[in-house]
This record gives structure tokens, C-alpha cells and sequence, in this order.
């Protein structure tokens, strides 16, 4: 007996699934993978933000530490990918955990500026411990992900490897926003006071919603390495935090689709704007203004809402 | 010789840090005069210097002209900006401020791009470039610009906040906008000030700053940071405290470059920053504040 | 039930509260009232672990609160409602209500992601304890409706069925006919009495003399902070200090 959102679920997932043989292993089916890469983040990002309210603009940094753990452990010391990649999510969560203390208990602005801070912190040390990462002409030689003689090493594999993971995440996050730890986060969110004084331990669960977010950054970076096979800090840095920020905002904070939407949307968008390459930052800065000033609920809640009230008849809600 | 360094280190430290205060300064007035940060106030330093730069070369305007025709035009882009992103925000929650500014700088810099490209430009110095020797340490005359300019900015700062009309009505929005507005001032004109006060200020730190450092497009952003976190060591006060938050940030940075590694100088900043906003998040001269229920 | 010794509060400069102590009987309701900034909401916030005191302690049936966060509190059975009403606007009525139903399950973030089969069964049981209690306050034909667009009486009666979903011994309210026309306030009188009821020690901060005196069993009157007096209602009636605080010496 599947219930409503199951099954809405499972559509996707067939739709996901059936994706290659629409798109029959063209360029498109690279690009696919990197929005199955970038659906993983900017959910994670939806959980902190959307969700529990907490703004960070150094999600990127996560996302660059699980891709260099990895990319490091497997081509410097010769561990397994399957090892390297749980190990580097463990790491960054931790870590994510010990910072998420002093961090959470700022609000607003000023956490908005530490997670910048904390980012470019992580970008730097990306940057200067060439040694370890190669510095700023980045690192090669990351092996792929394999199974048993299965190698990841195609397109089509590629995008059933990450969209595996996308998919997971997503189930997990969908789970858990219709759980009482989603209701908890929201509560958080709309009241922190009255969330505490039901009994909600606010500080906690914000720590550890901030660490399950740098743990899912974290898989998808090590994803991101093992695909791709090269990673330098660039696509680390500050401007792809704010990327990241755009997706979740467009497609509406708390929405787990919406940021499916919004990760498409913005990865899809700059090959369609083949020759504006530069012109992007100032369509991200447009969208951003844009969205929240016409949009604040963002595309999904936009549809949704639209979709009401066509499909309600002159009606007045609620009794006098 | 290990004095004659740090000396220099130290020097050049408290001009860059001049700079830092001027642009915290500029957040300090947005943030007591609406309780915004304003993301995208290094914008405004970079337009300061990049905008020199096109009155000097396209319209040949001699130095003297160009500065207050380049802070001139940024102002005009701080009240734009205030007019057409923050003033019209129907819910203006922190996420959606946070959000809007930030896109509004990204903005401001895709445009920046479009107009002035990608390189760095120079513009000249105030006064040549014959260095000025001070007990073992050399400066350019452009520090002493810095440091003397910014002095004249804070004074009269100091004298707008406290002794005009118009400066005193915004101290009273900082301390209670509710009660200020009971008493006539008009809340949303004094918003329009803060920006404007704000962009001339950020305006002619890019300026003065410009010569030495270059400027491009993207200047913005790592000034503004930094600004941001004098602003904070400072506690956010428009006055004397945001200028040794300035200077600390800046001397502080001048000599970790200096005496343990360059390439860690940003984060030297951001370091800094967080360890603030950890342990003192009220500056290290604020009081602390206790919420109302 | 609940004892206050020598609470003291002081904020910057400002004594909000000089050693106030009361004691509160299990199974009553208690009114606490005094003029305008009397400290009232003060103390509730101290009780309530959101403020610590700067000096006194609270205990409640002979456990030292002094101190614990609200969270901890609502384990020691004890909640609150707030004088804004604070509710969760962006989630429905029934939602609300099951955050209040938090602490009665213990499903982590794991177990609540995998959908385990204990959360799952948890989950089921949480939403007919909170149809339940909207029934008690008598708003669960709202249940679907988002609280943020709520009529103002109706949100104080959601913020009541959320506290009682906590099922506590003690229930402090904060103004709670703040805001309600004369109707829902005989309503609210009502609701009161039948917590009471339940087994439930109610205190309230007032300020509507009627709904006051009508139901509560006993009276603290706090003014600039101290506490004048303390008695049943017809000794707090016909106490001279009490008359004088409220309306003014006539020398």
C-alpha cells in the first residue's frame, strides 16, 4: 500500500532511470551527471537552510574537502574508493560537528558570515598546501570508482553511479522531512523559543543537521573526484557556494524537489548559454534578486500555489 | 634589521587597515541604521576605484575632478541599489536580506566586468611615488594620503553623527527605530542616507587604496570581507572602535604575511573573524546583548 | 508543587525582580498579577528556564530547577504558552500540536531518514495524540489549516493544545486572554477549569481581573518587582496595598 509521496517517488526514480536512454550518451549525459552531483548539495544546503533556517555560504567548502580527501587518500596513498569515500564523509562530518557548536549559536547575518569565512578558510588551505593538493593547478590521477570488473568510467556509468546517490539522498531527505526531526527542524526554524520549550533540544539538532549536510557535501564532492578524476580549488571556491545558494533559492527553500529543480535549472542553464560564459555570475546575482523579491517561496511553492488557486472554484477558505 | 621589518610590516599594516576601517565603518552605518548587512558594500569600493579610473581616461578629467565625480556616481549606485533591492522587499527576513544583498553585489560585479573586462588597472598616485624614509622602514607618499584621509573622514563623521540634525536623527533610528519614528523622524529617508553615507565612504577608500593595490572587478568582494570583520572586532560602531578594529585587522595581517607565510594572508582575516564572532561576538569593545522574550 | 525562594533579577542597571518568593499548590490555579511592568513575565521566564536568575532559586516538587533550560524542563513535565503566541506559522494546526508530542517519542535522525518500522508506528501514534488534544481545545476541525493564518483566538487555543500535548503536571500561561473578545474569554475560563481538571497545577499571568478572580484559587500580586501580596482572591479584593498599586494612593 503506497502512499501518495511513495509514489510520486517512484516515478522519478523511473524517470531517472530511463534517463540515458532519452538522451542516448551524448554530451548532455556528462552534463546530467553533474546535476545528479549538484541535486545532492544543493539538498543538503535545503536541509540547513530551508529547513533547520540556517543560513551557510561555505557549503562549497565541504563539497571540496570530500572531493580532495579522496582524490588524496585513493591517488597519494592507494586506499580503496569505497573506503576513502565513507572515511572522508566521516572526517567532514566531524569536523562539521566540532565547528557546528560555536558556529550555530550565531544567527543571521552573523552566521551567514562565518560559513563565508569558514569557506574561503577551506580554500585557502586547498590552495596553499600544494604538497598535499597540487595548489592551484589542481590534482589528477584520481582512480574511478569500480565494482567487482565494473568500471565507472563511462558517462551512462557515471550517471547511474551518482544518481544512485542523488536518489538515496533524496529518499533520506524526503523521509526525513515528513518525520518528527523534520518537524522538529522546522520548529526550530518558525520558533526557536517555543521549539525549546517543547522540548526540542534546538542546539543539538542544529549541529547535527549542519553535520548530515557537510556529510551528503562530502559524498557528493568524493563523487565528484572520482568521476571526474581531476579537481582543482577553483570549483571550490565562494562563487560556487553562491551557486549553490541560487539553486536552493529558486527552487524554494524546504522544497526536496525544488532543489532538484533549481540544480537543473542552473546546471543546465550555462550550456544553453553556450559563448556567455562570463555572463553567468551576473544572471546568478539577477535570479538571486529576482527570486526573492517576486518569488520568495520559490519556483515549487510558486507552481503550487498557482495550481491552487486555478484548480479551487470561488471559494473562501476557513469558517468565519 | 629585525625592527626595520616589523616596523614595515607595521606601517604598512595600519594603511591597509585604515581602509578596512573606512569600509567597516560604511557597514556599521547600514547595519545601526536598518539592522542589515549590506553584502554588497565592497562593491561600492571597487566602483570608487574602477570609476576613477574611466573619468580619468575616457572623459581626461584631471585627478582633482575625477575622485569626487567617481564617489559622486557611487552614491548614485548606493541609492539605486537601496531603492530597487531593499526597499521594495515585501519579507524582509534575514535569509531573504542575506540573499538580496548578495545577489545584488554579485550583480554589481557581473556589470563591473561587463564594462571595465577582467584586467587589473592602476590609477596614479596622489603625490609621486618617492618613498619616504621612517626609521629603517620606507612608506609611499599614497600611505600617508590613506592615513590622513581617512582621519578627515572619521572627524567628520564624528561631527555629522554628533553635532548635525540629520546625523543625530540616525544615531536615534540605531537606538530604537520605533521611538524615532514616533518622534517624526522619517525612518526610510534616514535608511536612504546610511546607504548613501555608506557607498561615498566605500567609495573613497577603493579610491585612495586604488594606487597602491590595483583594481579590478572582482576587488570587491576580499575588501569587503575584511571590512566586515573590522566592523566586527569594532562591535559594529561607526566610530573610534571600528578604526582600531581596522587598524588591529590590518597590522595583525601585514604581519602574519610578513613573518609566517603569505599565501595564508586572506585567511589570516577570516581566522580572525571567526574567533570573534566565537568568543566576543559583541566586537572586543561592545557589551554584550540579552534577548527580550 | 512549585516553590520560589528570594528570586532576584537584574538586568544592566534595571531590578526587574527583588526577592520574590511563593509557593504554588499542587492541583490550583494560580493567578499572578500586578500593574505593567511588575515583573510578571520576567519571573514566568525565569520559572521557564529562559531567563537564569541572578539570584534565588525554583523548585519544583522539591527538585532544584534553577537554571535548566527549558528543554530539560519539559521533561520534569512542566511547559509554558507564550504572550505573542509563538507558534510554529508555517506548519499546520495538527503539526504544531505534534511538535508538542516531541519528547514522547525518541526516534533519532537516522531512524526517522530510514524510515524505520519503530518511527513509522511512533509517527502513527504521535498524530492521533495530536487529534486528540485538538479535540480537548476544541479546534480539530482546523486541523489541516496552516497555523500562520489563523484567527488570533483560535492560535492562543492551538498554543494551549500544544502545551497540553506534553502532558505536564504544571502549565504556566502568559496572558492567555490577551487578545479575545469577551466570548472566547468565558471560553478560555472554561478550558482553564477543565485542565485544572486533568490533574494539571495552572498558572497564569493576568491581566484581565475578571477571568482572574473568577477562576483562580489563589493570587500573587507582584508590583516593581517585589511581591506585595498573596491570597485568595477576596483577601487580594479587599487588600489596601493591593488597591493602592493598582489605582493609586488618594493622599
Amino acid at each position: 500500500m503506497l502512499s501518495r509521496e511513495r509514489l510520486g517517488f517512484l516515478c522519478f526514480a523511473l524517470l531517472i532511470a530511463l534517463g540515458p536512454l532519452v538522451f542516448k550518451g551524448g554530451y548532455l549525459m556528462n552534463v546530467l551527471v553533474y546535476v545528479g552531483i549538484n541535486t545532492m548539495l544543493a539538498i543538503a544546503l535545503n536541509l540547513l537552510l530551508g529547513y533547520a533556517g540556517q543560513i551557510s555560504l561555505g557549503h562549497a567548502g565541504f563539497f571540496g574537502m570530500g572531493a580532495y580527501l579522496s582524490g588524496i587518500l585513493t591517488a597519494t596513498y592507494g586506499w580503496n574508493p569505497w573506503l576513502a569515500m565513507p572515511f572522508a564523509a566521516a572526517v567532514v562530518g566531524c569536523l562539521a560537528g566540532l565547528i557546528g557548536f560555536p558556529v550555530l549559536k550565531l544567527k543571521g547575518h552573523y552566521l551567514a558570515m562565518a560559513t563565508l569565512g569558514l569557506g574561503i578558510i577551506i580554500y585557502i588551505v586547498f590552495n596553499e598546501t600544494v604538497q598535499l593538493t597540487g595548489g592551484p593547478s589542481g590534482f589528477s590521477g584520481i582512480p574511478n570508482l569500480s565494482i567487482a570488473s565494473l568500471t565507472f568510467d563511462s558517462d551512462v556509468k557515471s550517471y547511474y553511479l551518482v544518481w544512485s546517490f542523488a536518489l538515496a539522498v533524496m529518499l533520506f531527505s524526503l523521509n526525513l522531512a515528513s518525520s518528527r526531526v523534520g518537524r522538529a527542524l522546522r520548529a526550530v526554524h518558525d520558533s526557536e523559543v517555543a521549539a525549546r520549550v517543547m522540548g526540542v533540544n534546538a542546539r543539538l539538532l542544529k549541529v547535527q543537521i549542519f553535520a548530515l549536510s557537510a556529510v551528503i557535501c562530502s559524498l557528493a564532492g568524493s563523487l565528484y573526484a572520482h568521476t571526474v578524476t581531476f579537481v582543482s580549488p577553483a570549483s571550490f571556491g565562494f562563487n560556487f557556494s553562491i551557486e549553490l545558494l541560487t539553486m536552493v533559492v529558486i527552487g524554494g527553500l524546504g522544497s526536496i524537489y525544488g532543489s532538484f529543480l533549481g540544480a537543473a535549472l542552473l546546471t543546465l542553464l550555462p550550456e544553453f548559454l553556450r559563448g556567455a560564459n562570463d555572463y553567468d555570475i551576473i544572471i546568478y546575482g539577477s535570479l538571486l534578486m529576482v527570486m526573492v523579491m517576486f518569488m520568495p517561496g520559490g519556483v515549487v511553492r510558486c507552481i503550487a500555489d498557482l495550481y491552487r488557486k486555478l484548480a479551487k472554484p470561488k471559494h473562501e477558505g476557513g469558517h468565519a | 634589521m629585525q625592527f626595520d621589518q616589523i616596523l614595515q610590516y607595521v606601517l604598512s599594516g595600519l594603511s591597509t587597515g585604515a581602509i578596512y576601517a573606512l569600509i567597516g565603518i560604511g557597514f556599521s552605518i547600514i547595519y545601526n541604521a536598518t539592522g542589515i548587512i549590506n553584502f554588497a558594500q565592497g562593491e561600492f569600493v571597487m566602483l570608487g576605484g574602477l570609476l576613477t579610473l574611466s573619468f580619468l581616461d575616457l572623459f581626461k578629467l584631471p585627478l582633482w575632478a575625477a575622485i569626487p565625480c567617481a564617489v559622486a556616481v557611487s552614491t548614485v549606485a548606493g541609492l539605486v541599489f537601496e531603492r530597487l533591492a531593499i526597499r521594495p522587499l515585501r519579507q524582509p527576513t534575514p535569509i531573504n536580506l542575506v540573499i538580496i544583498t548578495i545577489g545584488g553585489s554579485i550583480l554589481i560585479r557581473g556589470l563591473a566586468m561587463l564594462v571595465w573586462g577582467k584586467d587589473t588597472h592602476s590609477i596614479p598616485s596622489f603625490s609621486g611615488d618617492i618613498p619616504i624614509i621612517i626609521g629603517g622602514a620606507t612608506i609611499l607618499p599614497q600611505h600617508l594620503w590613506i592615513l590622513a584621509i581617512t582621519l578627515v573622514i572619521i572627524i567628520v563623521n564624528k561631527f555629522y553623527f554628533y553635532y548635525t540634525i540629520s546625523g543625530k536623527a540616525m544615531r536615534a533610528c540605531s537606538y530604537n527605530r520605533r521611538a524615532a519614528s514616533l518622534v517624526g523622524i522619517d525612518v526610510r529617508r534616514m535608511v536612504l542616507f546610511s546607504f548613501i553615507i555608506s557607498s561615498a565612504m566605500g567609495a573613497v577608500a577603493g579610491i585612495i587604496v586604488a594606487p597602491l593595490t590595483m583594481t579590478a572587478y572582482d576587488v570587491g568582494v576580499m575588501l569587503g570581507l575584511k571590512g566586515f570583520c573590522a566592523a566586527i572586532i569594532g562591535g559594529m560602531s561607526s566610530g573610534i572602535s571600528t578604526v582600531i578594529g581596522g587598524l588591529i585587522l590590518g597590522v595583525l595581517e601585514s604581519l602574519g604575511a610578513g613573518l609566517i607565510s603569505s599565501g595564508y594572508k586572506d585567511a589570516i582575516a577570516f581566522i580572525i573573524l571567526l574567533l570573534i564572532l566565537f568568543i566576543r561576538p559583541q566586537g572586543l569593545f561592545g557589551k554584550a546583548d540579552s534577548e527580550r522574550v | 508543587m512549585l516553590e520560589l525562594h528570594g528570586i532576584t533579577q537584574v538586568f544592566g542597571g534595571v531590578t526587574a525582580l527583588e526577592n520574590v518568593s511563593f509557593t504554588i499548590e499542587k492541583g490550583d490555579i494560580t493567578g499572578v498579577i500586578g500593574p505593567n511592568g511588575a515583573g510578571k513575565t520576567t519571573l514566568f521566564n525565569i520559572i521557564t528556564g529562559i531567563y537564569c536568575q541572578t539570584a534565588g532559586t525554583v523548585h519544583l516538587e522539591g527538585e532544584d530547577i534553577s537554571g535548566l533550560p527549558p528543554e530539560q524542563l519539559v521533561r520534569r513535565a512542566m511547559v509554558r504558552t507564550f504572550q505573542n503566541i509563538e507558534l510554529f506559522g508555517g506548519m499546520t494546526v495538527c503539526e504544531n500540536v505534534m511538535v508538542g508530542m516531541h519528547t514522547k517519542s525518541t526516534s533519532g535522525l537516522l531512524a526517522c531518514a530510514l524510515k524505520m518500522p519503530w518511527s513509522v508506528s511512533e509517527e502513527q501514534r504521535i498524530r492521533e495524540g495530536a487529534l486528540t488534544w485538538l479535540e480537548v481545545t476544541g479546534i480539530s476541525d482546523l486541523a489541516e489549516v496552516t497555523a500562520a493564518n489563523l484567527p488570533f483566538g483560535k492560535g492562543r487555543l492551538l498554543e494551549i493544545a500544544r502545551a497540553l500535548a506534553v502532558e505536564p503536571r504544571i502549565i504556566l500561561m502568559d496572558e492567555p486572554a490577551a487578545g479575545l473578545n469577551s466570548q472566547e474569554t468565558v471560553a478560555l475560563a472554561q478550558l482553564i477549569k477543565r485542565i485544572r481538571d486533568m490533574g494539571i497545577t495552572v498558572v497564569l499571568v493576568e491581566h484581565d481581573m475578571e477571568l482572574v478572580m473568577d477562576i483562580c484559587d489563589r493570587i500573587v500580586v507582584l508590583n516593581l518587582g517585589r511581591k506585595l501580596a498573596e491570597g485568595t482572591p477576596r483577601e487580594i479584593q479587599e487588600n489596601r496595598d493591593v488597591i493602592a498599586a493598582y489605582l493609586g494612593d488618594d493622599d
